[in-house]
């Protein structure tokens, strides 16, 4: 099948700055869909699988709150992060809390978890919901290109989130006490500290993040009790590439993999930006064996 | 004397051979055909649960992308089959294509001191890579040889003809017994590899690979050897897999797979080789059995049974039925040896 | 290992006298066994699950008219788990073990074509009821879904007449997108249109930026798009929010299977064009008494039916047509009877048997999104499967059993 493509011109400057707004987008995506996983992962080495399933569910706060007339920004900027946050937390508490220091062993509680809960919402709302939710910004309109204003929104509002995240983790009591734990769990627990606590606030803040990002990618993605699974591995690759610094990692991980994918994607189509991405991972893990802030930034959060 | 020990330490290796050789002659006679039919996929699915029973249990390499050899073992016997006319060369390419494969993997990580969730992520981003790029290989152009390639539909597998004559194609009911006999050799063959010498040195890098190192092994050939050996047991178990179904299809490569592998593993019990193998028919009848209801969903019913059992039977199936039998016997507690506590070199 | 391959020649033979011993249908139980097999859970419920609905209320009304040759019929319904090897496996325990006098299902061409060998091998009749691009050609298959020849040869003329010639085709990358694909692009330049470009996406794709900038550098009249699942009804999300939806609009062949015309709101779909051989809408009391019976069964809320979901009751329906008219449930008899000219009509209107290629002939629909509902703009009746009548002639050989699509149309000798 011969892939054809528009005939390439010169490239007008409107263009450029559309195919710019779309690259930004892309990488601003892979870290608002990552960030939630990575501070689960980079606080307490919990790989959760049941990831995508977080952002599914704050899709699903959206979509079933405004179909009963709740305001669409109340449902994705408070319900959402809120209700999810609060599953975390009950999920913590009832499932991870004891499996801590057994990596592996989360592996397959997150991956039951993730079955349970696409059981669940299908169970409660069949296998497709119908929605009302439209993109509530207009269209941003760039020469002779269009694009949505809400995916600028998006950008807005995952770098207001990672300088949310850096101010609580470097200015409160709760992100220095967080901090030492991620370091040395054994000594923080010497000094005091109630890491269990602990890991019970980041897990649920973790996954109130998730469900912030979910609820946001509601208006502009499919909502579908499945649709965890398309963003599971994508994620979990950032995160791992990036290495265990919170912030940094993912950052560093969105911008070099989304970047890969969103040029390799321009140039040659969808399936090839994928391998890129894919491709990129494998040479970046190759050569910094434990993630790019393993390497780099090594005392970044 | 070695040879008695070797012996003594594969009594229950063998042991369960035998049961697996009885049930192998008995089965045909007691289940039904439907039965033993499908039984050939459940077989070939337990040989990639040995697989990485092998390298993660005992080389203690946490290769999320199993799949990637069972799915390649898979793909290479059907093309090499279509391309060759008979079945028995195709078996042989595919096990040699997909541990050579394995060997660039794994040395472009070992060499490159990769380990950990890190290793588990490369394994798994080339599985993923495998799924991307076969799902659009639909078209006359995409082949190899005779044999196209099929993209996302795949191909469907010629099944094993007998060795001698590439006109008589074997039934699937009698598939059965090549697929148990196949198990039961791979399981012979990892039961007695792990009592050698390489196999306790894979075992001594798994627990301690920094003093395996100050001991004066290379540990980097040591992982690359079993990792390859691992691979091409994945890729008979792929070969038996495309026959059992008739046909493989990209989907083999997808990440629900690639999860369930590791999933078989921890349920029956890192450690041990029995475990996983009974851990992945028990979830095969399950999931099957699941599949035939329609009360409950089954996600739902999976990922509460899933989430019971890591609470409740964290050392997984096999050590903890080793413990309680041990503890009945001698009448007091066993312990079969302690999981590191950290988990993360697991 | 000599003793076992002795065993298996052994087995080879004994198999060979015995198996139409096998192969009998299970005699003494009174009640026919219908099979189904679909995805009931994974990516791909959103298709199979109203599918299996419908499925149960055709057996559910074969039986209230009093089953089929005084027995009644049962239904064993099987979820895949949108895994192609459960698809085998049950089709093997159908066929095999339940002894079913049928079995329907499947939904991707994937599924089917893992199922359909077992199912000729075993000679149990396999209806699959699902639109797809064509070019099955199996004496034990009955495809009762539309395809290209009958949809997208309908509806490309009639949106290039109403927004432009100059196209641009999105699609699904697998083998059914890409076919899909090809089929437009023929149909396009038969019109005198022009295609002028052509992108391919992994099913799990969910960010389709990138490819809105190309399409409106490319500046098309119109877009055909044969997306496929949950994550590429993202597509159209951020078409529409691009503002897109109002300057070009979207023509589908695949829009609205998957309900994907409730995933997204009013405001993002309206315009949109497609066509099946069956919308919500189609007017006739049979239709009427139909989705009466679904909402009295699912309340309210349900799925709507479209063609996947009609065809499953509708393809239940001609089976048992044909059992009547063969006076048994053995393959042969009803399958000469299947054979014979058979049709059923409604709810989607007259569908007959074509016994050239085993698809059917039907009609085809053209209808416009509207606050998330279809409303009809045309109908075309009794629409023959020109496309697999093209490479498939089970009438001169009937014991064909082919796909010949499989590899794309050049691979099948077309254009």
């Amino acid at each position: 099948m011969p892939h054809v493509t528009p005939q390439q011109k010169d490239l007008p400057l409107d263009l450029v700055v559309a195919i710019g707004l779309q690259l930004i987008y892309g990488i601003a995506h892979l870290a608002l869909i990552s960030i939630g996983l990575a501070i689960i992962f980079g606080m307490m080495r919990v790989i959760n699988l049941a990831h995508g399933e977080f952002l599914m569910l704050g899709g699903y706060v959206v979509v079933v709150s405004t179909n009963n007339g709740v305001n669409i920004w109340v449902a994705m900027l408070i319900l959402a992060p809120l209700i999810v946050g609060l599953i975390g937390v009950i999920v913590e508490r009832l499932l991870i809390r004891w499996l801590y220091g057994r990596m592996v062993d989360t592996l397959l509680a997150t991956w039951g978890l993730s079955l349970l809960l696409i059981g669940l919402v299908t169970s409660i709302f069949g296998a497709s919901t119908a929605t009302t939710v439209a993109p509530p910004l207009g269209v941003l309109r760039i020469g002779a290109y269009s694009s949505s204003a809400y995916e600028l929104f998006l950008i807005g509002v995952t770098i207001v989130l990672g300088i949310a995240i850096w101010l609580v983790l470097k200015l409160t009591k709760l992100g220095l006490v967080a901090r030492g734990t991620m370091q040395n769990a054994e000594m923080a627990s010497a000094l005091g500290v109630s890491t269990s606590r602990i890991y019970m606030i980041t897990f649920g803040l973790g996954a109130a993040v998730t469900g912030l990002a979910g609820g946001l990618l509601a208006p502009v993605t499919g909502v579908l009790p499945n649709i965890g699974a398309t963003y599971i591995a994508k994620a979990f690759i950032t995160v791992i590439s990036g290495g265990a610094s919170i912030l940094a990692g993912t950052a560093a991980g969105s911008v070099l993999l989304g970047g890969i994918q969103g040029v390799v994607t321009f140039l040659s189509g969808p399936t090839f930006g994928e391998v890129g991405l894919l491709l990129t991972a494998i040479v970046l893990l190759r050569l910094m064996p434990r993630g790019i802030t393993g390497r780099f930034f090594r005392k970044s959060l | 004397m070695k040879q008695t020990g070797t012996l003594r330490e594969m009594r229950p290796t063998l042991i369960f051979a035998f049961l697996g050789i009885v049930f192998m002659f008995l089965a045909p006679h007691v289940l039904q055909l439907f039965t033993i039919i499908n039984l050939t996929t459940a077989i070939a699915l337990a040989v990639l649960a040995l697989s990485l029973a092998l390298i993660w249990g005992y080389g203690g390499i946490l290769c999320f992308g199993q799949v990637a050899f069972f799915g390649l073992g898979a793909y290479v016997y059907t093309m090499a089959a279509i391309n060759f006319g008979g079945s028995t060369w195709a078996v042989l390419v595919a096990i040699i294509v997909t541990s050579a494969f394995a060997a660039v993997v794994g040395y472009f990580m070992f060499y490159g001191r990769v380990s950990d969730v890190y290793l588990g992520v490369i394994t798994l981003t080339v599985t993923l890579i495998l799924y991307s790029l076969l799902r659009r290989t639909s078209g006359p152009e995409y082949k190899i040889g005779k044999a196209l390639l099929g993209g996302f539909n795949g191909v469907s597998s010629p099944p094993i003809n007998l060795p001698w004559d590439t006109r008589t194609l074997l039934f699937p009911e009698h598939i059965f017994y090549v697929a148990m006999g196949a198990l039961i050799i791979c399981f012979v063959f990892a039961g007695w590899l792990v009592t050698t010498h390489f196999g306790r040195v894979c075992v001594a890098i798994r627990e301690n690979e920094t003093r395996a190192e100050l001991l004066g092994y290379d540990t980097r050939a040591y992982k690359l050897g079993i990792f390859t050996i691992g691979a091409g047991i994945a890729a008979v178990g792929g070969v038996l897999f495309c026959n059992g179904v008739g046909r493989i299809t990209p989907d083999v490569f997808g990440l629900y797979n690639a999860a369930l592998t590791i999933i078989w593993v921890i349920v029956g019990g890192r450690g041990t080789l029995i475990g996983p193998i009974i851990a992945s028919f028990a979830l095969f009848y399950l999931t099957s059995a699941l599949g035939g209801q329609s009360l409950l969903n089954n996600n739902l019913v999976l990922g509460v049974i899933l989430i019971f059992f890591v609470l409740l039977v964290p050392k997984g199936l096999a050590p903890t039925l080793i413990d309680w039998v041990g503890a009945r016997r001698k009448g007091g507690p066993t312990r079969t040896r302690r999981r590191n506590p950290r988990g993360t070199d697991a | 290992m000599s003793i076992s391959r002795r065993k298996f020649i052994v087995g080879t033979s004994a198999f060979a006298l015995a198996s139409p011993a096998l192969m009998g249908r299970a005699q003494g139980s009174d009640k026919i066994i219908f099979a189904s097999i679909l995805d009931l859970s994974g990516g791909l419920d959103i298709y199979g699950a109203p599918m299996a609905e419908a499925t149960k209320l055709a057996i559910e009304d074969i039986n209230a008219a009093g089953g089929l040759l005084g027995r009644e019929v049962e239904l064993k319904l099987y979820d895949a788990q949108s895994s192609i090897q459960l698809y085998t496996q049950y089709a093997t325990q159908a066929a095999a073990g339940d002894r079913a006098a049928t079995v329907h299902g499947g939904i991707t061409s994937a599924s089917r074509e893992a199922i359909r060998p077992t199912l000729a091998r075993f000679k149990t009749l396999y209806f699959y009821n699902t639109q797809y691009e064509g070019g099955v050609c199996d004496f034990n298959n009955f495809n009762t879904g539309s395809t290209p020849a009958q949809t997208v040869a309908k509806v490309v003329p009639y949106a290039m007449n109403k927004f432009g010639k100059k196209v641009y085709i999105v699609a699904a990358d697998y083998n059914y997108g890409q076919i899909i694909a090809e089929w437009m692009q023929r149909f396009v330049k038969e019109n005198g249109g022009e295609t002028l470009g052509v992108e391919f996406f992994p099913l799990d794709v969910t960010n389709f930026g990138p490819t809105i900038n190309k399409i409106q550098q490319a500046k098309p009249d119109m877009v055909l798009s044969a997306l496929v699942g949950g994550a590429h009804v993202s597509f159209y999300r951020q078409y529409a929010a691009a503002g897109m939806n109002k300057d070009i609009p979207i023509t589908s062949t695949t829009f609205g299977i998957g309900n994907e015309h409730k995933l997204i709101s009013a405001e993002e779909g309206n315009g949109l064009l497609a066509a099946y051989s069956y919308f919500e809408k189609v007017d006739n009391p049979e239709n009427k008494a139909f989705l009466e019976r679904m909402d009295a069964k699912l309340g309210a809320n349900r799925p709507t039916m479209n063609e996947l979901s009609v065809r499953s009751y509708e393809g239940a329906m001609l089976w048992a047509e044909a059992v009547k008219l063969a006076g048994s449930i053995d393959h042969d008899p009803v399958w000469q009877a299947l054979r014979s000219g058979l049709s059923y009509t409604r709810p989607s209107g007259k569908l007959t048997i074509d016994p050239q290629t085993n698809h059917v002939i039907q009609n085809v629909v053209l209808a416009e999104l509207q606050d998330q509902e279809f409303n009809i703009l045309e109908s075309f009746a009794d629409q023959p499967p020109s496309d697999t009548a093209m490479v498939c002639d089970l009438v001169a050989d009937p014991t064909l059993s082919t796909f010949y699509f499989e590899n794309g149309l050049a691979a099948a000798g077309i254009k």
